[in-house]
């Protein structure tokens, strides 16, 4: 029930222009408090399928990449669209998520669990480097600089050090201000960085979108015999592509899905007719974002570390709701995660069934122009940060947080690792301090327990390769398909 | 050296090298303790000290690169208008919110925020607020239940 409110908002709130998943699921998060754990874990999981495959819709029909993930579906969805057929270029966006998703799942259930029982045999210094492992991977892997990456990991678990020290009650750096006491609350940062420093970007920068081509209707959505016979083995080889990629910490669906459409490419045997509307090109990149998204889950599930901003937020989601996660939670917690399995496949029923009707909805959506849709994400803002502790400082906190995030932005600095280190923050700092607490101050005892050590490695390994992918290919932008194909070359190595 | 003051990189840099010193000295205010049984303040203290030498880093590799084209910090346009309605409309709802009540903040919030288009009008700006108060002050004073008066008077 949850999940279908979730699914049915999210896809509204995705679909419109500029809203991405992390704006979405910050914007929508204060309303899950009232509901219990499963309840809201599982809306908020309904809620990021809508908002991902709402920015699908926005980017085949306006050539908007809503974002990231999206960016490589506009290059042959929007041709399409303007041949007529964006129709059936989003009917084959729902299947090849509904495969890509479907697959993801499956590989939940059976690897989430084995998963576990690894995680359950670590100490505290296997957990710290672990830990080190996911922020690295998060950072430098995201967009952009990996160098200003690090800088943000850093400011977020500097960040999550405001409030009170847990083992001795001392203050640290709350300047005095009582409310600072309790930490910097993650609502107020989320909505702060994606929601203020986010319209403070974008306001008065939309031209008037382009609509001309939008006029899809119920029966455009079916696929022609011929389109569906070659996207067909493209949602697969997608699904394989992106479930892969989830193997490896910190290569979110962005990466996921620049591959997929690489390898698309080298596959067929017209390459040069992509970029002009190939139904393969919409497919594959749609599906194996969608299995790397179901496959981003299971670390996050299992062994409490996310590996994007979006997963760092719905951990969040789950620590507000007094959830402790990590290799327990699914032992101690048996509903919430077997509900969560429950309902990514009724989620995604969902979105099927609500997406062929309604696509008419959708596509009205699209056109409220943004001028009435921010100052509404502007209330909303408001209302959720204060409803989260009834306390007007946090909203005072979250504008001077988006007023920072959007000087940031500026400098090219990407928020969203700010997020990362800051729910980590202080799980890294806890297990840190238990793990030398253990062995008496020495610092080694990383090096010396194997998993550990293993985990360090991995970590110098992802250095060495950045600087490699640097050395050889100085343009940072040229450089991101290349480098993810190293990292697949990386986990053929570990395996 | 004229071109250095253009670059993203040096402001990045000196930001995240001024922010991790500040941290780090900071940090030394609070029981630094010793390896083995560390005080608050030694997490914050290696966290600055990585910072600073990122921050380094970033300035250094910013020195070393020559100036892109067309690099520039500050976007096309100034957005003054947009900056500022967008940062007044929440500082609205905590002026109002606080001595009003929710209908005058939530209204004041949309209203002020949406001036902050270039094609804004004061009267469809109205609007815009009228409806979104009358919907949000329904979902979340009914529906939700945030407590959080309609209306209230009171200094």
């Amino acid at each position: 029930m949850w999940c279908f409110v979730g699914v049915l908002v999210g896809n509204m709130v995705g679909v419109l222009p500029g809203m991405g998943p992390l704006a979405t699921i910050s914007v929508l998060l204060p309303l899950t408090f009232g509901i219990k754990p499963v309840g809201a874990i599982l809306m908020l999981s309904g809620v990021f399928y809508g908002a991902q495959y709402g920015g699908a819709i926005c980017s085949i029909l306006l050539n908007l990449p809503c974002h990231p993930p999206h960016a490589v579906t506009c290059l042959d969805g929007f041709p399409l669209t303007k041949q007529g057929r964006g129709g059936a270029a989003l009917g084959i966006t729902v299947i090849s998520s509904f495969v890509g998703a479907s697959w993801g799942i499956t590989e939940m259930i059976f690897l989430a669990p084995l998963l576990v029982r690894v995680a359950l045999e670590f100490g505290p210094s296997e957990i710290c480097s672990l830990m080190l492992l996911g922020l690295l991977a998060g950072s430098t892997l995201a967009r952009g600089s990996p160098l200003k990456g690090v800088a943000m990991t850093l400011v977020g678990l500097l960040l999550g050090i405001v409030g009170t020290d847990i083992e001795t009650g001392t203050p640290r750096f709350t300047f005095g201000i009582p409310s600072l006491f309790d930490g910097i609350e993650l609502v107020g940062l989320a909505l702060g960085l994606f929601g203020i420093a986010e319209f403070m970007k974008s306001v008065n920068q939309f031209s008037d979108v382009n609509t001309r081509y939008s006029n899809v209707g119920l029966r455009d959505l079916r696929p022609s015999r011929d389109e569906l016979r070659r996207s067909i083995p493209a949602m697969f080889r997608g699904t394989l592509v992106g479930s892969l990629c989830s193997l490896i910490p910190g290569t979110g669906p962005t990466i996921a899905s620049f591959i997929a459409y690489a390898a698309e490419k080298k596959v067929s045997k017209t390459p040069e007719k992509f970029g002009t509307g190939m139904i393969e090109g919409v497919a594959s990149p749609e599906a194996s974002t969608h299995s790397s998204v179901q496959g981003d889950f299971i670390p996050t599930m299992s062994l409490g570390i996310p590996g994007d901003a979006v997963m760092a937020l719905i951990l969040g989601a789950l620590m507000i709701q007094g959830i402790v996660p990590g290799p327990r939670l699914i032992s101690e917690h048996p509903d919430i995660f077997w509900g969560l399995v429950a309902s990514f496949w009724i989620g995604n029923i969902i979105l099927v069934v609500l997406n062929v009707p309604m696509i008419g909805l959708w596509v009205k959506l699209l056109m409220i122009p943004y001028k009435y849709l921010f100052p509404s994400a502007l209330f909303f803002v408001a209302i959720g940060v204060y409803s989260t502790n009834n306390d007007m400082f946090q909203v005072g906190e979250t504008v001077v947080i988006g007023l920072i995030g959007y000087l940031l932005l500026l400098l090219d600095f990407h928020p969203a690792s700010i997020l990362l280190g800051f729910v980590l923050g202080p799980r890294f700092e806890e297990n840190f301090r238990r793990a030398m607490l253990i062995s008496r101050g020495d610092i080694f005892v990383f090096v010396e327990h194997p998993i550990s050590a293993f985990f360090l490695l991995l970590c110098v390994i992802l250095i060495g390769a950045q600087i490699y992918v640097r050395l050889r290919k100085p343009k940072a932008l040229a450089g991101l398909p290349d480098e993810s194909s190293h990292g697949m070359g990386r986990l053929s190595e570990a395996e | 050296m004229e071109g250095l003051l253009k670059k993203k990189d040096f402001y990045a840099g000196l930001a995240m090298v001024v922010l991790g010193a500040g941290v780090t000295l900071n940090s030394t205010t609070y029981n630094l303790g010793t390896l083995m049984h560390m005080g608050p303040g030694m997490f914050p203290f290696i966290l600055g000290i990585l910072l600073t030498l990122v921050g380094i880093m970033i300035f250094v590799s910013g020195l070393m690169t020559p100036l892109e084209e067309g690099e520039r910090i500050l976007p096309e346009s100034m957005e003054w208008r947009g900056w500022a309605c967008i940062l007044a409309g929440p500082l609205m709802f905590i002026l109002f919110g606080e001595f009003f009540g929710m209908v005058a903040g939530t209204f004041m919030c949309v209203f002020v925020s949406a001036l902050g288009d270039k094609t804004a009008t004061l009267k469809g700006s109205a609007i815009l607020a009228a409806c979104i108060t009358v919907g949000g002050a329904f979902l979340f004073s009914y529906v939700l239940k945030v407590p959080f008066p309609l209306f209230r008077w009171g200094f």
